[in-house]
């Protein structure tokens, strides 16, 4: 659990803002090595060549997938929202990639911060405050009509808003928790079976061999799995909030 | 699990730094750069759009340009196909015309000829006449000893001849 642990660094234990505490720690760290490493990113992909290279090519591939993502799922109003869901998707990718890197060879701790609620809370009440000022916005109070699907029978009433009223509520906790438990249990399971090499290996070649090959094999394959789940669910968490982004701008 | 144990220690650190981080995303990269990135693209879609279609219009006045050089070839061989017509014709009659006059001359040619050999013919006959009776005469005078009247031998030769 070390491995989630924040710390103040550089000494700035002392810093506050309005009585909150708010020291630079390790967390916000590796959101400044997120920051410059996505800007480094983009930037490489802003020569505007006409013919484009092949860094300029993936960026500008990912400009279009969350282009083409709003697109299929809110139409042409969708245009308006990519600065927004592609800051949101780069910034939890780049989080999630780079809190995976291998850096502990260096003798350096990756602190990856989308696995404290605290932040990926940040980003997903953020992202519902958008749906909810932009429903309230563009259709004022006719946006409680979220609550009725098409077909609802009358005598279900009663019921049905309860429960929609009740599934929107909970938008923002999924999304956080959604993406703070992929990322802590990836990582809570690579160090559980990374402990297995260790203690197995500590307790004699037989036990090593017996449980350490094993566990050692097995986390080369979780270690790949958590790349995966590292893009999916900064995915998850981009498709989610356009999705709702859709029901504020378009209402069902 | 550090995320709870240090909720109440490090709540404000990490929202002020998530918020702090992210905006800096979204305004810098997410409205800075992105958009020109996506300019960029437009931009060359635009260009490959605009390219395509001229592509489409030089081709398709190719395609007209052919078709009227077409017509007009076409028009260009019925013309020459008639001009060719006519010299045909026009040498056909020439060469009847030339035919019909060479004929003409052959015909009187033919016909004066013909006129000459009934002309020598008559002639030679009249002449052989002559001679035969001569010469009956002559041989009456011999064999008979008797002299014939020249026009009595005349006669009697041209009824021999003529039957």
């Amino acid at each position: 659990m070390h491995q989630f642990m924040i710390e103040p660094m550089f000494g700035t234990d002392h810093w506050q803002i309005a009585g909150y505490s708010i020291p630079f720690t390790n967390s916000a760290l590796w959101m400044a090595i997120t920051v410059a490493a996505l800007f480094v990113f983009v930037w490489g992909g802003m020569k505007r060549e006409l013919v484009p290279g092949r860094w300029q090519m993936a960026v500008e591939s990912m400009t279009g997938f969350i282009d083409g993502l709003l697109a299929a799922n809110i139409g042409p109003a969708g245009k308006k929202y990519v600065p927004y869901i592609f800051s949101l998707f780069m910034f939890i990718l780049f989080a999630n990639v780079l809190g995976l890197l291998p850096l502990g060879l260096l003798g350096v701790h990756p602190f990856t911060f989308t696995s404290h609620f605290t932040v990926t809370g940040v980003l997903a009440i953020m992202s519902f405050s958008i749906v909810l000022i932009v429903g309230f916005w563009r259709h004022g109070l006719h946006f409680f009509s979220l609550f009725v699907p098409h077909g609802t029978p009358l005598w279900l009433m009663w019921l049905i808003p309860v429960i929609e009223l009740v599934s929107f509520l909970v938008r923002p906790f999924s999304l956080a928790l959604r993406l703070f438990v992929a990322m802590m249990a990836g990582h809570v399971l690579l160090e559980v079976l990374s402990s297995f090499v260790i203690s197995s290996g500590n307790a004699g070649l037989g036990w090593g061999a017996l449980i350490g090959i094993p566990s050692f094999i097995l986390m080369i394959a979780i270690c790949a799995l958590e790349v995966l789940v590292a893009g999916i669910q900064a995915y998850v968490f981009a498709l989610l909030t356009s999705l709702y982004l859709n029901d504020a701008e378009n209402l069902h | 699990m550090p995320q709870i144990a240090q909720l109440s220690a490090t709540y404000a650190s990490q929202i002020f730094w998530a918020l702090l981080f992210f905006g800096i995303v979204f305004f810098v990269i997410g409205k800075g750069m992105v958009p020109k990135v996506m300019a960029t693209v437009d931009a060359r879609d635009r260009q490959i759009a605009g390219d395509l279609k001229a592509a489409e219009a030089a081709r398709e006045a190719a395609n007209a340009q052919e078709e009227a050089w077409k017509v007009q070839s076409a028009n260009q061989r019925a013309e020459a196909q008639a001009v060719i017509a006519k010299a045909k014709a026009d040498a056909a009659r020439a060469t009847e015309a030339r035919l019909a006059e060479a004929n003409g001359r052959i015909d009187a040619r033919v016909a004066e000829a013909d006129a000459r050999i009934g002309a020598a013919r008559a002639g030679a006959l009249g002449e052989i006449e002559a001679v035969a009776a001569e010469a009956a005469s002559e041989i009456v005078s011999r064999l008979a000893g008797v002299t014939v009247d020249a026009g009595a031998a005349a006669s009697a030769v041209k009824e021999a001849l003529h039957g």
